[in-house]
């Protein structure tokens, strides 16, 4: 925060929670309140109030860069004014739900890209968000939750954040909160207590979330600490995922992606591509997604996918291929055509990864 | 959770459990928050409670706070009914009989690990807190890490120095409810340090000690919500697991190249905080040597911390399948090993049936022998 340097980099701490209701917009009011009594200049970008009262009265004494109002299809949106907040220049931002998806309109799609305009601009930026919307837990989320999250943030987003802090209750004094009125109104309640809120859902996710904040802690740690713990002649893991056009190719990114990031590993994501056939959208929408992931992309050409993609990992130095479970055949010995199982006989130095659907819970 | 039994409880096993509800239904709570250095506000946040309960109706008294607890306590602290603690041989002690004789339905006591002086009732505060609970009186108490008996070799390692009171863990594992009161490092040195460390290298080191143990804190919560999780699941009967926690089998056999697989098992068991199992299906035919490789596997296996599982069953597959099936394993290691002939047989070899019948679980097959590029 020294001011002689005037370009830095602004830092960005992300408050997690597991879910509505824990406390996480009222810790980022408290913290916000501390600094300003401490000196700081702090302003309010964005607060979802979400009618809570002691949340509410946290704003008070606190600057507030008011909302504006954007048009779409004819009715009026309220989103947070970044251009106001970086006229303003504050030292502090506080800016609640980093995951937002901004209405059609606005200069950027994610709150988040506005976040990083803001950090880019010198202002530090304090923010909310929960465990469920992180990108490679979703399918995850799914299955513990049953629900679909659409609003996900990618994980080297959540990465770049120089602290991420745990607001942690327990699933039991949520509940009462959620009894008592303090997190939904009444018919609101009801209802997320029969879906989201069961207890057992709750500490699925609550332990989700303090194992991803260990994990976020962990990879933080100056290489000292990871020196210690490795064997240092340890080999460099590449993991290969291969994409197809099927729905499973998103889980498989994910799950790819998640294990990359625990072992430190270098990720590709390859699909294969038959000079016969048309080019599918849904494989490029696949590889786009594996790029917002940070992985890169590769689309080979052959008209032999296991070999073409057992000759790639030869040559890049692949240890371990990623690829989705096969769906079932009617008769057994046609399985053996099926790539996955080509692969598992040709890659025989290579470890194979067969990826399944979680059940469902 | 290595014996399969433990999923269906007898007759015994069930009237025990009635009682220990019973037992449990006329008991107090205890809470606890837990923080992983002094200065992360857990004194603040058991008060910040005590106040909420209190305001909502509840009958809360203040046993004991940390004497270097910060200001924002002492206003908490003033509103308030305390029960002034005891002078034995000039050390302060809280005063059982006098919170006994008040029995309010809550009461709040700092610092756990605290060890009574030489003569009182009992020689720790836990165990003064464990005779509160007893009495059917609440306790919301506060604990660091460094405490916690079991953890205290690990946090040493770290700090380079060694705390004298402790509380064993299976105390805080019996806690009704477990919250982590959490802080970036830095916050806990500008607080507890009033001129702040000498140097900014010295900063570095104690902010780097501080990550770590606030990671070992985080994935203690964890294990404990992860316990508790199961736990209720299993009272519930409901036999499903919630994945939230990476359970790896590896299968080993007499050929298949057990060094590697164990060892990526416990490192990918590691990195993911998750366990490692390690089964093999009993088979007959064992020539010596191969008897002598599987001895010195599961010795191996063993040395890895994983958990080791003899399996019979006619048809190996499915012996490690139904297992896996039970103990909510999220991924099996197999080796290309338990292949035979699969190219003159038209139905699916072993590795293929794990891909096609492991249902939610991934299938990580391995290559025979130690290939290009491992290194062990």
């Amino acid at each position: 925060m020294s001011p002689e340097e005037p370009r830095r980099q602004g830092r960005l701490k992300i408050i997690l929670g597991y879910a509505a209701g824990v406390g996480k917009t009222y810790k980022m009011l408290d913290e916000g309140q501390q600094l300003k009594a401490s000196g700081h200049d702090v302003v309010i970008g964005y607060f979802e109030p979400h009618g809570r009262q002691d949340t509410i009265a946290k704003t008070e004494g606190l600057e507030v860069v008011p909302r504006r109002i954007i048009e779409y299809r004819g009715k009026q949106f309220e989103e947070m004014d970044t251009p106001a907040i970086l006229a303003r220049k504050p030292e502090i931002s506080l800016v609640d739900e980093f995951p937002h998806t901004n209405v059609p309109g606005s200069e950027r799609t994610k709150r988040w890209e506005d976040v990083f305009i803001m950090l880019d601009e010198g202002i530090d930026v304090m923010t909310t968000m929960n465990i469920q919307h992180l990108e490679s837990l979703n399918d995850r989320m799914r299955e513990i939750t049953g629900v679909q999250v659409r609003e996900t943030i990618p994980d080297w987003v959540v990465k770049r954040a120089d602290e991420i802090v745990m607001v942690d209750l327990t699933p039991g004094a949520l509940l009462n909160r959620l009894a008592r009125g303090v997190v939904y109104a009444p018919e609101k309640a009801r209802q997320a207590r029969d879906n989201f809120f069961k207890e057992t859902t709750l500490a699925a996710l609550r332990e989700m979330a303090l194992r991803q904040v260990a994990h976020e802690v962990d990879v933080r740690q100056p290489e000292a600490g990871e020196l210690k713990r490795q064997d240092v002649s340890e080999h460099r893991e590449r993991i290969l995922i291969y994409v197809t056009e099927s729905p499973t190719s998103a889980g498989l990114i994910r799950r790819g992606r998640r294990v990359a990031d625990y072992l430190k590993a270098d990720c590709f994501a390859v699909s294969v591509q038959s000079g016969r056939a048309e080019p599918q959208l849904a494989i490029e929408q696949h590889l786009d997604f594996a790029r917002k992931l940070h992985i890169d992309t590769r689309v080979l050409e052959s008209e032999d996918a296991a070999q073409a993609l057992v000759d790639f990992a030869h040559r890049n130095g692949v240890t371990q291929i990623f690829l989705a479970k096969p769906p079932r055949v009617a008769l057994p010995f046609l399985s053996k055509k099926q790539v996955v199982m080509r692969v598992v006989r040709l890659a025989k130095d290579l470890q194979v990864t067969v990826v399944a659907e979680r059940r469902r819970v | 959770m290595t014996n399969p039994e433990y999923r269906r409880p007898s007759p015994e096993q069930l009237l025990r459990q009635v009682e220990a509800e019973e037992q449990r239904r006329s008991r107090g709570k205890l809470k606890v928050f837990l923080g992983y250095a002094s200065g992360v506000g857990k004194s603040y946040r058991m008060l910040d409670e005590g106040r909420r309960r209190k305001a909502r109706g509840e009958d809360v008294v203040v046993a004991a706070v940390q004497p270097e607890a910060p200001s924002e306590v002492a206003g908490l602290l003033e509103t308030m009914e305390q029960i002034p603690r005891r002078m034995d041989l000039s050390s302060p002690c809280i005063d059982v009989d006098a919170i006994l004789r008040r029995k309010p339905r809550v009461c709040l006591i700092d610092g756990l690990a605290y060890r009574n002086p030489p003569g009182s009732r009992n020689p720790e505060r836990w165990q003064d807190v464990e005779q509160l609970l007893n009495a059917g009186i609440s306790v919301i108490t506060t604990i660091n890490l460094q405490y916690i008996a079991e953890r205290q070799k690990q946090v040493e390692a770290i700090r380079g120095k060694s705390a004298r009171d402790s509380v064993p863990e299976s105390f805080i594992r019996s806690a009704d409810e477990i919250e982590i009161v959490d802080a970036p490092p830095e916050y806990c040195v500008t607080r507890t340090q009033d001129a702040g460390p000498d140097s900014p290298m010295e900063t570095a080191r104690i902010e780097q000690q501080l990550s770590e143990l606030r990671e070992i804190a985080l994935l203690l919560a964890a294990e404990v919500v992860d316990h508790q999780l199961e736990e209720y699941l299993r009272q519930q009967g409901i036999e499903q697991s919630y994945g939230t926690h990476e359970r790896i089998l590896v299968c080993v056999t007499p050929r298949s190249n057990a060094s590697l697989m164990i060892h990526r098992g416990q490192r990918q068991a590691e990195r993911f905080h998750g366990d490692l199992h390690v089964a093999y299906v009993e088979q007959d035919d064992l020539s010596d040597s191969d008897r002598d490789t599987l001895r010195d596997n599961l010795a191996a296996a063993r040395a890895a911390n994983a958990q080791v599982e003899i399996l019979h069953g006619e048809d190996p597959v499915s012996a490690i399948l139904a297992f896996a099936e039970r103990q909510g394993i999220t991924q099996i290691f197999v080796g290309h090993s338990l292949r035979s002939g699969w190219l003159d047989n038209l139905r699916p070899n072993p590795v293929e049936r794990f891909i096609l019948d492991a249902e939610g679980i991934d299938v990580r097959i391995f290559p025979h022998a130690a290939a290009p590029g491992e290194h062990e």
